[in-house]
């Protein structure tokens, strides 16, 4: 790891003040689950690591109107044991209890996962399917326009995600296939049906979060796994690598949302 | 077997003694050590596959904050390279092409990895920083990775090795072979790949040198399975230091796997750096560094044909193998594909006529060498598949094929058309013992059921023999080894009649301190409590090869129960004085020396207080004191066999595959500790389930990068990937060791891939499929199903 | 450099660390508690498992800086007046260790696991391995060291 200036604010705002102080190169700290390997694999280089781990009121659960509102501090294990999330977004608490492992999940964050944006990762595909809007500590987001491609998203140079909304569907949802060496989706399908839409997003399979069009208008008609016979996804645009070709990623896409629509009940 | 007298003897699963330091996190690994003054060691290493160094600038480097110290080939290419120890001949009788192995790269780097320079620093944040300010201008060359290219002669790794090729070895009657094949009614041929593996022990190496300048003395404390080893090689081929002035200590090791036997460059680094700048040296591996340094493992392309009679008898088996050696030649690697291979291919079976040929190639990738098994993985799995697909071709149930050809109980020793000798065996005692604990019988009624569920359902057998206990001098130094494999055992009989015991074996995680200590408690029927058994410091233990090849309890213990008969022996002859009878006349049991037929006896304590106080010895004919030294040399290798059943189940739209059940029957001869014999057993099955379904080291194939870095990547067996496992065992005692003990560190790692792999084929057989490549991973079976999908679904 | 002041097995310890200092360097480098071991460099192998605020993490994914006010117990902090925990004491019983060199790590984390689940099934035990790699034991006997530690944890409660 190179040497960096560490530094613990203990409120949004002196967070922000503090990063755009240090300049360009300065990084935000969450869990640090992903940034902390990539820092001792020397991948990155930052003079300032500013960590929110100190900052206070962003780890909390609360139902809001017609959704959830998650903390952007809220560890994976926190939201995958919290009686609110299992009652109400029982696929979300289910998702989150699939992230890493258990000590991955007792330090890593959901702000800290969707503001990484890997294209491996669970979150995103929960923030598109269940149409989440992303809040910071400037503006809210939409989730459908967070993820702007690999490891991108489209939040500013210094802005904080603070929680995310997720709204609370009729049924949902989630079903991975994990690479079997890095446990990061190789594939992983969210499917989540709300009383006007339903939402098919995938994760893991390209180079960003994406929906599956056909698959939900299909679902939209019928809200059953067969409905969904025959109907395939391009393996063009797909991640090929060591463990999964396009072609098995595209026809997992298939196996899965099938899996996932069922496990609706 | 055995009637249980000693409850700390031999045949009681003993709880380990070695666990308390380990639980409470006292173990003392070699990272553990620090040493006043320590400097650390950062090792710059090539980031390309091949290439030419034009030139290290390492100016700015030396200048950095913390540094003390900048080294590269300027000043180590006056020190010898690392030295392969087993000299093997091509066909043609021309000895092998030996490149030499430098510490650090000299004029050429040839694999990712390949040790460039040596940063040493106050820190190893100092030394890491310091390394980026070396600027090593490399003019890249074309990378050497696959095996048939190598050949064609337009890119050579060394200049001594034209086509990149070692050696072109070969064992066996080729013209009775070809004779055979001839007459064949059937022949079945397979291609196939034993993929490579990485050995992830977890723990990395680690190696601190630490020069006394006023005794001279270098000492090493390394991450090794056997510092004897270790010591010869580095101090005589290396860096000519004599032993008496270098002890290489081997403290706590987490786990080898065969990784740890070989002497690596960073060790001598270390050793030799100390000296330079006066102050220990400390260099640890992250994963990282392991994944582009370590020895790594198998790497064979295979074809295999066997001939049967329209029987179903074995008439003869021809293999020619490719084996990639990677960029030079590690301590063992070259045996691997050669001895510790070919000379298995008889397997559990009477085939009469054998021929192998094996290619060993030079590829731009890490050295390879053993890994658990080493070879006889390698020879099991092409013989035990292709048996399998023969079975299949003749209509013959794969079960009834190999019982057709085992060896008999009775024709024991037997000698095969390829070297070995066994000594003794009972193939179809363990092939009925796992055939009943799987409920072979019961196997299609539990597929019909699966099939209703819409999921497919395999068995697969395997029966494995390997070759262990590591080896008789005689032989391996006819084959070619450059050393004598035997072990040495002091025994150390304390006043008070304590008992230290020095082995030249060396535990890293298989248990000796308990095993060793049971022996020692059961022959001279003394507290097991009472007895230490200290490894690992070549200042402490008169000689020894180490821990490999599963021979620690075969030869080492073997050793031990040498010694042990001296003491016991000696201690006759001191109980004969006391007791003023004749030496003939003492017998010694139940830790006693008595008159035969009297009741007049001296405990052991008692002979051993009196062999340190002397008072009244008739010290022409008896010497005071009770320690005795002993070397074995086995008079054979040992032959562990058994059969492993394995039961899966796939889900046809994933591919996904589920281990339903895993029997292992083994025989492995007498056995010390059933406990640590079980658990041997199960971490060998995980390795072998790893290499089947999971493990795969792969290299780009253009840039010779290593794909497979890390865990990231590189798959290694989680517990949710592995069920519990059934172990049996059926015994036939070894013939000709004082244990009657074959050793068990390796069967499981060579008996399961196999299995698996056997129980995947037979479970896609309704697709038509006839093989799968290791590993088996799920979009490989997918892949399968797909290629040839279903005529009859 | 930071200044970390925070409670290590129940005692006080003050510290002046680099940023880039890890929670687990530390413990090996500076407060002499080797017990804890570095097996990997992608956050993988479990072996450096130690809990914080009575939780399992990585302690070579998380840095010095930031346990900053935590409470911290590893493998050394287990056994109490010469007496294994009951969880360490299971390993023993059921030979759950071999080289050694994961099983601070293993240790740890089962440690929560029985806090959470005092009756794990096999497959639970198993699945809540998966961020402990043993590379000897197969698993197999490490998982019934597991369900006997909490299964003595909770008889002992």
């Amino acid at each position: 790891m190179y040497d960096f200036d560490y530094k613990r604010p203990t409120s949004v705002a002196e967070a922000a003040a503090t990063l755009r102080k240090a300049g360009e190169d300065a990084v935000y700290l969450a869990g640090g689950q992903t940034l902390i390997p990539a820092l001792k694999l020397r991948l990155r280089k930052p003079s300032v690591v500013v960590d929110l781990g100190a900052v206070k009121g962003l780890d909390s659960i609360a139902e809001n109107n017609d959704g959830l509102l998650i903390g952007a501090l809220c560890a994976h294990a926190s939201v995958a044991g919290d009686k609110l999330v299992k009652n109400r977004i029982p696929a979300l608490a289910a998702l989150a209890d699939g992230i890493g492992d258990p000590q991955v999940r007792n330090r890593g964050t959901l702000g800290g996962s969707i503001a990484n944006a890997d294209p491996a990762a669970d979150y995103p595909a929960a923030v598109v399917a269940l149409r989440a809007d992303v809040v910071t500590d400037k503006r809210n987001i939409s989730g459908d326009g967070f993820f702007s491609g690999l490891f991108e998203t489209v939040l500013e140079p210094g802005e904080i995600v603070t929680a995310v909304k997720f709204r609370v569907p009729e049924k949902a949802a989630y079903v991975k296939f994990p690479n079997p060496a890095s446990r990061f989706a190789l594939v992983g399908v969210f499917v989540a049906k709300f009383k006007d839409e339903v939402r098919v997003a995938v994760t893991g399979a390209g180079a960003s979060v994406f929906r599956v069009a056909e698959m939900e208008k299909a679902l939209g008609k019928s809200f059953k796994a067969v409905a969904l016979d025959g109907i395939a996804v391009p393996a063009d645009d797909l991640n090929s690598d060591l463990h999964a070709a396009a072609d098995y990623r595209a026809h997992l896409v298939g196996v899965l949302a099938k899996r996932a629509v069922a496990a609706c009940g | 077997m055995n009637v249980q007298v000693n409850p700390t003897g031999i045949g009681a699963s003993v709880k380990r003694s070695e666990d308390a330091r380990f639980l409470t996190g006292k173990g003392r690994y070699t990272d553990d050590i620090n040493l006043p003054r320590q400097t650390y060691a950062f090792i710059l290493r090539s980031p390309h596959a091949h290439a030419r160094i034009k030139n290290i600038d390492t100016a700015a480097a030396q200048q950095a904050d913390g540094v003390v110290a900048v080294f590269t080939s300027a000043d180590t290419a006056k020190l010898g390279g690392l030295p392969c120890g087993w000299l093997i001949h091509s066909k043609d009788g021309k000895p092998m092409n030996e490149p030499k192995h430098p510490v650090l790269a000299e004029g050429k780097v040839r694999h990712v990895g390949d040790p460039v320079a040596v940063i040493i620093a106050e820190t190893l944040a100092d030394a890491r920083d310091a390394a980026e300010l070396i600027d090593v201008d490399y003019e890249e060359l074309p990378a050497v990775i696959n095996m048939d290219a190598a050949q064609t002669g337009k890119t050579a790794l060394h200049e001594v090795a034209p086509n990149n090729l070692c050696y072109d070895w070969e064992l066996g009657d080729k013209a009775a072979v070809d004779a055979a094949f001839a007459k064949a009614a059937h022949v079945t041929k397979l291609e196939l790949t034993n993929n490579r593996l990485v050995a992830n022990p977890l723990e990395p190496r680690s190696a601190i040198g630490d020069f006394n300048a006023a005794t001279g003395e270098h000492t090493l404390y390394t991450t090794s399975q056997n510092p004897h080893v270790i010591r010869l090689l580095m101090g005589a081929f290396v860096l000519a230091l004599p032993e008496h002035k270098l002890r290489v200590v081997a403290p706590d090791v987490g786990g080898g796997f065969g990784s740890k036997i070989y002497h690596y460059a960073e060790e001598a680094i270390v050793t030799w750096a100390s000296a330079q700048i006066g102050r220990p040296v400390k260099w640890t591996a992250d994963r990282s560094e392991s994944f582009v340094s370590d020895a790594q493992g198998r790497d064979h392309k295979t074809t295999v044909e066997l001939a049967l009679d329209k029987d179903g008898k074995f008439l003869a088996l021809r293999e020619h193998t490719l084996a990639n050696m990677g960029a030079y030649l590690s301590t063992f690697s070259t045996a691997i594909p050669t001895w510790l291979h070919g000379t298995l291919l008889a397997g559990q079976y009477t085939t009469p006529a054998i021929y192998v040929n094996v290619k060993a190639i030079f590829t731009s990738t890490v050295a390879v060498d053993a890994y658990r098994g080493a070879g006889r993985p390698e020879a099991t799995y092409l013989l035990e598949r292709v048996i399998d697909k023969a079975a299949k071709e003749t209509g013959r149930d794969p079960v009834e094929l190999r019982r057709l050809n085992f060896i008999q109980p009775h024709q024991f020793p037997y000698q095969t058309p390829v070297a070995l000798v066994y000594d003794t065996g009972n193939y179809q005692a363990s092939m009925d013992q796992a055939l009943k604990a799987a409920d072979y019988a019961g196997f299609a009624k539990r597929r019909d059921e699966a099939k209703k569920r819409g999921r497919l359902r395999g068995i697969g057998v395997c029966a494995y023999i390997e070759a262990c206990g590591i080896a008789p001098s005689n032989v391996a130094g006819a084959l070619g080894a450059r050393a004598g494999l035997y072990e040495a055992a002091t025994i150390r009989v304390n006043p008070t009649g304590s008992v230290q015991v020095f082995t030249g074996s060396h535990s890293h995680g298989q248990g000796h301190e308990t095993t060793f200590a049971q022996i020692v408690s059961d022959k001279l029927g003394i507290p097991i409590g009472n007895v230490d058994i200290v490894h690992g410091d070549t200042n402490k233990i008169p000689f020894g090869m180490g821990t490999y090849g599963s021979r620690s309890l075969a030869v080492g213990g073997s050793a031990i129960a040498k010694a042990m008969d001296k003491i016991i022996a000696k201690g006759k002859k001191i109980a004969a004085h006391m007791l003023e009878a004749a030496e003939g006349d003492m017998t010694f049991e139940n830790g006693a020396f008595k008159v035969a037929g009297t009741d007049r006896q001296k405990t052991f304590g008692e002979i051993a207080f009196s062999a340190y106080v002397p008072h009244n010895y008739p010290l022409e004919t008896v010497e005071p004191g009770l320690e005795e030294t002993a070397f074995y040399d086995p008079k054979n290798f040992t032959f562990p066999a058994g059969t492993y059943v394995a039961e899966v189940e796939i889900d046809p739209d994933t591919g996904v595959l589920d281990i339903i059940s895993f029997h292992a029957s083994d025989d492995f001869g007498n056995i010390i500790n059933p406990m640590i014999v079980e658990a041997q057993v199960h971490g060998g099955l995980a390795q072998g389930i790893g290499q089947a379904l999971f493990e795969h080291c792969v290299y780009d194939e253009k840039s010779g990068q290593l794909v497979s870095g890390s865990f990231m990547d590189y798959c290694m067996p989680r517990a949710d990937n592995l069920p519990s496992f059934s172990v049996a065992h059926t015994i036939t005692p070894c013939t000709h060791n004082p244990l009657g003990v074959k050793g068990c560190g390796e069967a499981g790692a060579i008996g399961s891939p196999p299995a698996i792999i056997n129980a995947i084929v037979n479970a896609l057989s309704d697709y038509g499929v006839t093989h799968i490549e290791m590993p088996a991973t799920p979009q490989r079976i997918w892949r399968a199903m797909q290629s040839v999908k279903a005529k009859k679904h | 450099m930071v200044n970390v002041n925070l409670t290590v097995n129940g005692k006080p310890v003050k510290a002046v660390v680099e940023g880039r200092t890890l929670l687990v360097q530390l413990l090996r480098e500076t407060l002499g508690l080797t017990g804890t071991h570095v097996g990997c460099d992608t956050s993988q192998c479990g072996a450096c498992t130690v809990h914080v605020n009575g939780k399992s993490v990585k302690s070579c994914t998380m840095l010095a800086a930031q346990a900053d006010g935590a409470t911290v117990l590893t493998i050394e902090g287990l056994a109490a007046n010469g007496k294994l925990h009951p969880m360490q004491q299971a390993f023993h019983d059921h030979h759950g260790l071999q080289c050694g060199f994961c099983t601070p790590g293993m240790v740890m984390s089962a440690l929560e696991l029985a806090q959470h689940n005092a009756s794990p099934s096999e497959t639970e035990v198993r699945e809540w391995l998966e961020g402990n790699l043993c590379r000897c034991t197969g698993y197999h006997n490490i998982v019934k060291s597991i369900r006997a530690g909490a299964a003595a944890m909770k008889a002992g409660a």
